[in-house]
């Protein structure tokens, strides 16, 4: 950037520097550089002292600095298969669970939208309330159902339909019903949100020109939704990729997701900087893709 | 799209997704009533489980940690989102613009177990260079807080700000009043809806944080969520449903109340503007 284009950037009126400056500096200090310590840390050498990792510059006893890093964190990501597989789990479970939420949203979405007004309120309001909850409670909640002496196995076996409980709780299963039963509002409020805005007319036009009801919604309502699912599925996908809770919860000793490996690395192997490292790798991998196709969607919206 | 009644494939449909968001809830607080120590085994109406709860010092002293962190950093970050929002609002062009536009949206993006890493490595590097903080604990948790809580006062409060009339501010500023007596006369009590339902998240969203937290709580500092989740790895434990169920109850009034209050001040402003117009 030259002088002269941040001089023509700077704003006119200094006193404009006290809105921006405090939670500029505040986001620098608490976010950017930590993001940039990660970096760091993840070439440094694993050591065991306090803290736990090597320093990249030193000073040489005859007063030479010297830089020592290394990439063996990275390389220890691609030699050791638990990230990969983490990885590829992760992603797999996210993507299920935003399609699992989609089927079920959906209907819910377009049911609400079709609701009378004065119900619609009452049945967002029904919708909204879970999130507003504690989320780790409602996992817990969650647990009491699914578990083996759970409400589920107890009904079941009392009626007769199963004669050994069903192993649900720490099964890849009981990961699906937790993104599901916990991300499930993200995807309803945003596909309602366009539902609502859909012009009936266009289909009571449809209906007149003889367009059987499933055309309809595949080629009218379908499409004009398409922001709406976009968007519920975004809200529920990023979430689940980094999930933790769920995974540790109610997950089983096969559910690697990377939030579980990473919190593993860094709290029982206390290796720091390979946590780093995969800390680093998964946002780029994972989060910048989506950041830059979210940054392109919403200039396309706005286009 | 309006319709008199609900088809009835539209009812089922809804019952069946709100049976299946409400149901653990609802058996989780009959459980809580529950004597028998069992918890799948009903054993009678009881509420030893809530007695027991009041004795807890551990969860009480957790509870009131996560308390006094949660609206100390809801309240910083509604300042600083709101001066973020203002920011990105009413300044058009300034350098670090981009830097600060990223930054507030990204803990929407970044997974929260990726943020407090970071956020540790933070500190310990910082006890390390300047000797502070010495050690881990409220304040800590209290900055890490801040940090998330801001971008959810922004996204709230930001399409109320770029919706607020400026003309009204201008106005003031014609007969004489500072820019920043106009912002805090005018347009704030504007956009205090946002700013009050902004907090309102934040709050909630701190005071339900695990991951976060559990990086940048030093030892003897446990949050509620912390201590929740130590118990809850267990299993299933009755005294944890009673504390899940005061929770649950609670921030569901609260919830309730929050949105009849917001909806009438809502009315009274529409009514006070037509008001307003036809005089």
């Amino acid at each position: 950037m030259t002088v002269a284009s941040l001089v023509a950037l700077w704003p006119r009126r200094p006193g404009r520097w006290l809105l921006i400056l405090p939670p500029l500096l505040f986001l620098v200090v608490f976010f950017l550089i930590p993001f940039g310590l990660a970096f760091k840390i993840s070439f440094a050498d694993a050591t065991i002292s306090i803290p736990p990792f090597s320093n990249l510059l030193s000073v040489t006893p005859d007063g030479h600095y010297g830089l020592t890093f290394t990439f063996d964190n990275y390389r220890y990501l691609v030699t050791d298969d638990v990230y990969l597989l983490s990885y590829i789990f992760s992603l797999r479970t996210a993507f299920l669970s935003t399609i699992i939420c989609l089927l079920i949203g959906y209907p819910m979405a377009y049911a609400i939208a079709r609701a009378p007004r004065s119900a619609q309120t009452i049945l967002l309001l029904l919708i909204i309330l879970p999130f507003w909850t504690s989320f780790l409670l409602r996992v817990y909640a969650l647990q009491g159902i699914i578990s083996e002496h759970g409400l589920l196995n107890n009904l079941l076996l009392a009626l007769g339909i199963i004669h050994a409980p069903l192993q649900i709780m720490h099964t890849t299963l009981a990961v699906y019903i937790g993104i599901v039963y916990s991300y499930l509002p993200f995807m309803i409020l945003p596909l309602y949100a366009t539902l609502e805005k859909l012009d009936g007319t266009l289909l009571e036009a449809a209906a007149d020109l003889g367009t059987p009801p499933w055309r309809a919604f595949l080629e009218i309502t379908l499409p004009l939704s398409m922001p709406g699912i976009i968007a519920g599925s975004l809200l529920v996908f990023i979430p689940a990729i980094g999930e933790f809770v769920i995974p540790a919860l109610l997950g089983g000793p096969d559910s690697l997701m990377i939030g579980r490996v990473l919190w593993d690395e860094f709290f029982a192997n206390h290796n720091w900087p390979v946590a780093s490292a995969v800390a680093t790798a998964f946002l780029l991998l994972l989060v910048g893709p989506i950041a830059i196709y979210q940054h392109y969607q919403s200039k396309d919206l706005a286009a | 799209m309006m319709e008199a009644r609900l088809p009835w494939g539209h009812v089922a449909v809804l019952a069946g997704g709100l049976a299946f968001l409400y149901f653990p809830i609802l058996v989780l607080i009959a459980y809580s009533f529950n004597a028998s120590a069992l918890v799948t085994v009903w054993g009678g109406f009881s509420a030893i489980w809530y007695a027991r709860l009041l004795h807890n010092s551990q969860v009480l002293s957790a509870a009131l940690l996560s308390l006094e962190v949660g609206v100390a950093a809801t309240s910083c970050a509604v300042v600083l989102g709101t001066l973020a929002a203002a920011a990105l609002v009413r300044v058009r062009r300034f350098p670090g613009r981009f830097l600060l536009t990223g930054m507030v949206h990204a803990p929407l993006v970044v997974p929260e177990i990726i943020t407090g890493i970071t956020l540790l490595l933070l500190f310990v590097s910082m006890a390390q260079i300047f000797g502070w903080p010495r050690h881990r604990g409220y304040i800590t948790l209290v900055l890490a807080h801040i940090s998330f809580c801001m971008a959810y006062v922004v996204v709230t409060v930001q399409p109320r700000l770029a919706g607020a009339d400026r003309a009204l501010e201008e106005a003031a500023m014609d007969l004489g009043a500072s820019p920043l007596r106009a912002f805090m006369e005018i347009t704030l009590p504007i956009i205090s809806p946002a700013l009050i339902s902004g907090w309102l998240l934040g709050l909630t969203l701190s005071l339900d944080d695990l991951v976060i937290s559990s990086f940048v709580a030093g030892p003897g500092s446990s949050t509620l969520p912390m201590v929740i989740y130590s118990k809850v790895k267990l299993g299933v434990s009755p005294d944890m449903n009673a504390l899940a169920s005061l929770v649950i109850v609670l921030v569901g009034i609260g919830v309730c109340c929050a949105g009849w209050l917001m909806r009438r001040a809502e009315v009274r402003r529409v009514k006070e503007r037509q008001l307003a117009e036809q005089g």
